[in-house]
C-alpha cells in the first residue's frame, strides 16, 4: 500500500467514523436520560438528508439544511411525546419493540413520500470532482465538512452539558432520576429534550454526509446498527468513548475494503459488534463495575 | 381438566377441516395456498413464542434460521454435483444413497442431494448454528440481546445476498418437490393443493402438540421461572443457561423446518426471507398473540399472514406490521386477546405522575 493510498483510506475511515460517532452520541444522549436504546436513531439521519433535499428546490442550501434539522427535531419531540412520555415504567423489551416499530413507520412513511430513488444534496463547495491535495492524496472538500461539523457538534454538546443549566439538569437526570425529581427538575421534559437533541444531531449528520454517501429511505437501519456498535465499543453512555470508537470502526471498515470484498463489509462490522458484546460488553473504555450497575 | 386441554386442539382440527370443506364447496380452493404458506410461517411463530413468551428472551434474528433451513434445502437439491462426482465426499454420499440423478429443463444430466437428506442436514446445521450462536448470545440481556440477534440476522442476510452459491439477489429458484412418503409430496402444483394444506397443518399440529406438552412440563415451568426472574430461578436450582439454550435451539429447528418445507412448496427462496423485516414480523405476531400464549400466537399468525399473503395490506404491508407492533406494545402488552379496553382508556386519560 502506498503512502497516498494509506492517506486516502485514512480519510475515508475518519469520514465514516465521525458519522458513526454522531449516531452513537445520539444513542448515548437518549440512553443516559431514559435508559432506552432508541432503535429509530438511524431514521433521524435519513430524515435530515431527505427533508433538506426536498427543500433545496425552493430555497438556498443553508436554509434548507436549517429547516430540515428543525423539522427532524420536532419529529423527535413528537415521537417522544406520543409514544414514550406517558408510559409508566415500561419494560426494556417493550421499549425495544416500540422503538423498532417507530423506525419501521418512519421508514415506510419516507418510502411513501420520497420513493425508492437514491438522492443526494449537492456538494457544499465545488462539485464531485473538486479535490484538495493532502499529503499527496486527493480529498473532496465535503469530507472536511463532515469531519469539521462532527468536531464542532461534539464540542458544542460538551459545552452545553458542562456549562448551561439545562445541560446540567440533563446530566442530573442521567445520574439519578429520582434525585433529579426531588431537586425540582422536570425529568419528563429532559427526556423530550434528549430526543430533540439527538434528532437534531442525527439530522445535521444526515445533511453533511448526503453528498458523499447519498440518501435513501432505508439507510437508517444500517447506520443504527453501526452507531450502536460504536456506542457499545466506546462504553454505553460515554460520549468521549463514542468518538474514539467511531473513528476506530470507520478505519477498520475503510482498511478492510483492501482485504475483503465490499459486499461483506457490513458483515464484518456486525461481527465486530457480536465479538464486543460477547467479550467486552462494557466497551473498550468503560469499566466493568460501572456497567454492572446499569440496567440494559 | 382433560376437556379443557383438548378444547383448543379439537377446535383447531374442526376449523381446519371446515375451512377446507367450505373452500371446496364455494370453489375457492386457491385460498388454501395462502393458508398453507401461513401454516409454515406459523411454525416459526410458535417456536419463537416459546423463546420470547416463556423463556423471556427476545430474538430479532429468527428469519435467519428460516433462511438457513430454506436456503440449504434449496441449494443442496438444485446445485449440480456432477462436476465433483469423482471427489471422495460426493462418492461417499452417492454410495449412501443420498444423491439423486436426473435431468434439468435443458436435458443435461444432474446429480443433486435428495430432498430428505437435504432437509435433515439443513435442520441439523440450523440447530448447530443456533447452539453455537446461542451460547454467547443468550448470556446477554435486554438491548444487548436484541442487538446481537438483530446483528446475527443481518449477517445471514448479507452472506446470502453476497454469495453466488446462494444466488445473490435473485435467490434460488427451480427447487424440486419433496416426496415425504409415496403419495405424499410437498409441491406447489394446484393438483396437490389440498394434500399440501394438510401436510402443512399436520406439521403445525405436531408442533403445537410438542410445544404444548413442553410448556406444561418441568422444562416449561423452568422457562417461565426464568422469564419471571432469572436470579430467583437460578437460586432454586434452575440451570438457566441450559434451558434458555434449549428453547432457542428448539425454536431455530422449528424455523428451519418451516424454511425447508416452504421452499419446496414455493419452488424458490429469495433473500427477502432472511431480511430484518421478516424477523420483526415474527416478533410482531408473537407480541400480538400475547407473548406467552401459544394458541394466541398461532391464531394471530394465521390471520395476519393470510391477510398479508392475500395482499390485503397492499404496499403498506411493512407499515401495517410496524403499526401493529407499536399499538400492541403501547396499549396491550399482554396481547390483543387479553385487552381490557376500559382500564386502558382510563390509563390514557388519567394524569397520574410516576
Amino acid at each position: 500500500m502506498t503512502f497516498e493510498l494509506f492517506i486516502q483510506y485514512l480519510f475515508a475511515g475518519i469520514t465514516y467514523g465521525s458519522i458513526y460517532a454522531i449516531v452513537a452520541i445520539g444513542f448515548n444522549i437518549i440512553y443516559n436520560t431514559t435508559g432506552i436504546i432508541n432503535f429509530a436513531q438511524g431514521e433521524f439521519v435519513m430524515l435530515g438528508g431527505m427533508i433538506s433535499i426536498s427543500f433545496l428546490a425552493f430555497m438556498p442550501l443553508p436554509l434548507a439544511i436549517l429547516l430540515a434539522v428543525i423539522i427532524t427535531m420536532v419529529a423527535g419531540a413528537l415521537i417522544e411525546i406520543i409514544f414514550i412520555r406517558w408510559l409508566e415504567a415500561p419494560s426494556v423489551l417493550r421499549m425495544i419493540i416500540i422503538t423498532i416499530g417507530i423506525s419501521i413507520l418512519i421508514r415506510e412513511a419516507a418510502l411513501f413520500i420520497w420513493g425508492e430513488s437514491v438522492r443526494s444534496l449537492p456538494y457544499f463547495i465545488g462539485n464531485e470532482i473538486t479535490t484538495i491535495g493532502i499529503f499527496g492524496a486527493r480529498i473532496s472538500p465535503q469530507v472536511l465538512w463532515v469531519i469539521g461539523s462532527c468536531c464542532v457538534m461534539v464540542l458544542i454538546l460538551n459545552l452545553f452539558f458542562r456549562t448551561t443549566s439545562v445541560g446540567r439538569e440533563m446530566r442530573a437526570c442521567a445520574a439519578n432520576r429520582k434525585a433529579a425529581i426531588l431537586c425540582g427538575i422536570n425529568t419528563r421534559n429532559m427526556v423530550t429534550l434528549s430526543f430533540v437533541l439527538s434528532a437534531g444531531m442525527g439530522a445535521i449528520a444526515g445533511c453533511m454526509m448526503s453528498p458523499i454517501t447519498y440518501s435513501q429511505y432505508d439507510i437508517g437501519t444500517g447506520l443504527a446498527i453501526k452507531g450502536f456498535t460504536v456506542a457499545i465499543l466506546g462504553g454505553l453512555g460515554n460520549s468521549g468513548g463514542a468518538v474514539a470508537a467511531g473513528l476506530l470502526l470507520g478505519l477498520i471498515e475503510a482498511f478492510s475494503v483492501s482485504v475483503v470484498p465490499l459486499a461483506f463489509q457490513d458483515a464484518i462490522s456486525i461481527s465486530i459488534l457480536l465479538l464486543i458484546l460477547f467479550v467486552r460488553p462494557h466497551g473498550l473504555f468503560g469499566s466493568k463495575e460501572a456497567a454492572g450497575l446499569k440496567a440494559f | 381438566m382433560i376437556m379443557k386441554r383438548l378444547l383448543f386442539p379439537i377446535a383447531l382440527i374442526v376449523i381446519l377441516v371446515g375451512v377446507q370443506l367450505v373452500c371446496r364447496w364455494t370453489g375457492t380452493l386457491y385460498y388454501l395456498t395462502q393458508m398453507t404458506m401461513s401454516a409454515y410461517y406459523s411454525l416459526v411463530v410458535i417456536g419463537l413464542c416459546v423463546v420470547m413468551g416463556y423463556a423471556g428472551q427476545i430474538s430479532l434474528g429468527h428469519a435467519g434460521f428460516f433462511a438457513i433451513g430454506g436456503y440449504l434445502a434449496a441449494a443442496l437439491t438444485t446445485r449440480n454435483l456432477l462436476a465433483f462426482q469423482n471427489t471422495f465426499l460426493v462418492k461417499a454420499l452417492g454410495s449412501a444413497g443420498l444423491l439423486a440423478s436426473g435431468q434439468d429443463i435443458y436435458g443435461a444430466n444432474t446429480l443433486v442431494v435428495t430432498p430428505w437428506a437435504a432437509c435433515i442436514s439443513a435442520v441439523v446445521i440450523a440447530a448447530l448454528i443456533a447452539f453455537l450462536i446461542g451460547i454467547p448470545v443468550l448470556k446477554l440481556k435486554g438491548h444487548y440481546l436484541a442487538m446481537a440477534t438483530l446483528g446475527f440476522g443481518i449477517i445471514i442476510y448479507r452472506l446470502v445476498l453476497a454469495s453466488t452459491y446462494f444466488g445473490g439477489a435473485d435467490g434460488i429458484s427451480g427447487v424440486s418437490s419433496f416426496q415425504l412418503l409415496p403419495g405424499l409430496t410437498v409441491s406447489g402444483e394446484s393438483s396437490a393443493r389440498v394434500q399440501n394444506y394438510y401436510i402443512a397443518w399436520g406439521l403445525v399440529c405436531t408442533g403445537m402438540f410438542l410445544l404444548g406438552n413442553l410448556i406444561n412440563s418441568r422444562v416449561g415451568r423452568a422457562l417461565r421461572a426464568i422469564h419471571g426472574s432469572e436470579k430467583a430461578a437460578e437460586s432454586i436450582g434452575v440451570d438457566i443457561a441450559r434451558y434458555k439454550l434449549y428453547s432457542f435451539v428448539l425454536s431455530a429447528v422449528f424455523a428451519a423446518v418451516a424454511g425447508v418445507f416452504l421452499t419446496h412448496y414455493n419452488g424458490s427462496i429469495g433473500p427477502s426471507e432472511a431480511s430484518v423485516m421478516k424477523s420483526i414480523r415474527y416478533v410482531a405476531i408473537v407480541a400480538v398473540g400475547g407473548m406467552s400464549h401459544l394458541w394466541g400466537a398461532l391464531f394471530m399468525s394465521v390471520i395476519l399472514n393470510f391477510l398479508s399473503l392475500r395482499g390485503v395490506f397492499g404496499t403498506y404491508d411493512d407499515a401495517v406490521f410496524g403499526a401493529i407492533l407499536i399499538l400492541i406494545m403501547l396499549f396491550a402488552p399482554e396481547g390483543i386477546l387479553k385487552i381490557n379496553l376500559g382500564a386502558k382508556f382510563r390509563a390514557v386519560f388519567s394524569r397520574r405522575e410516576e
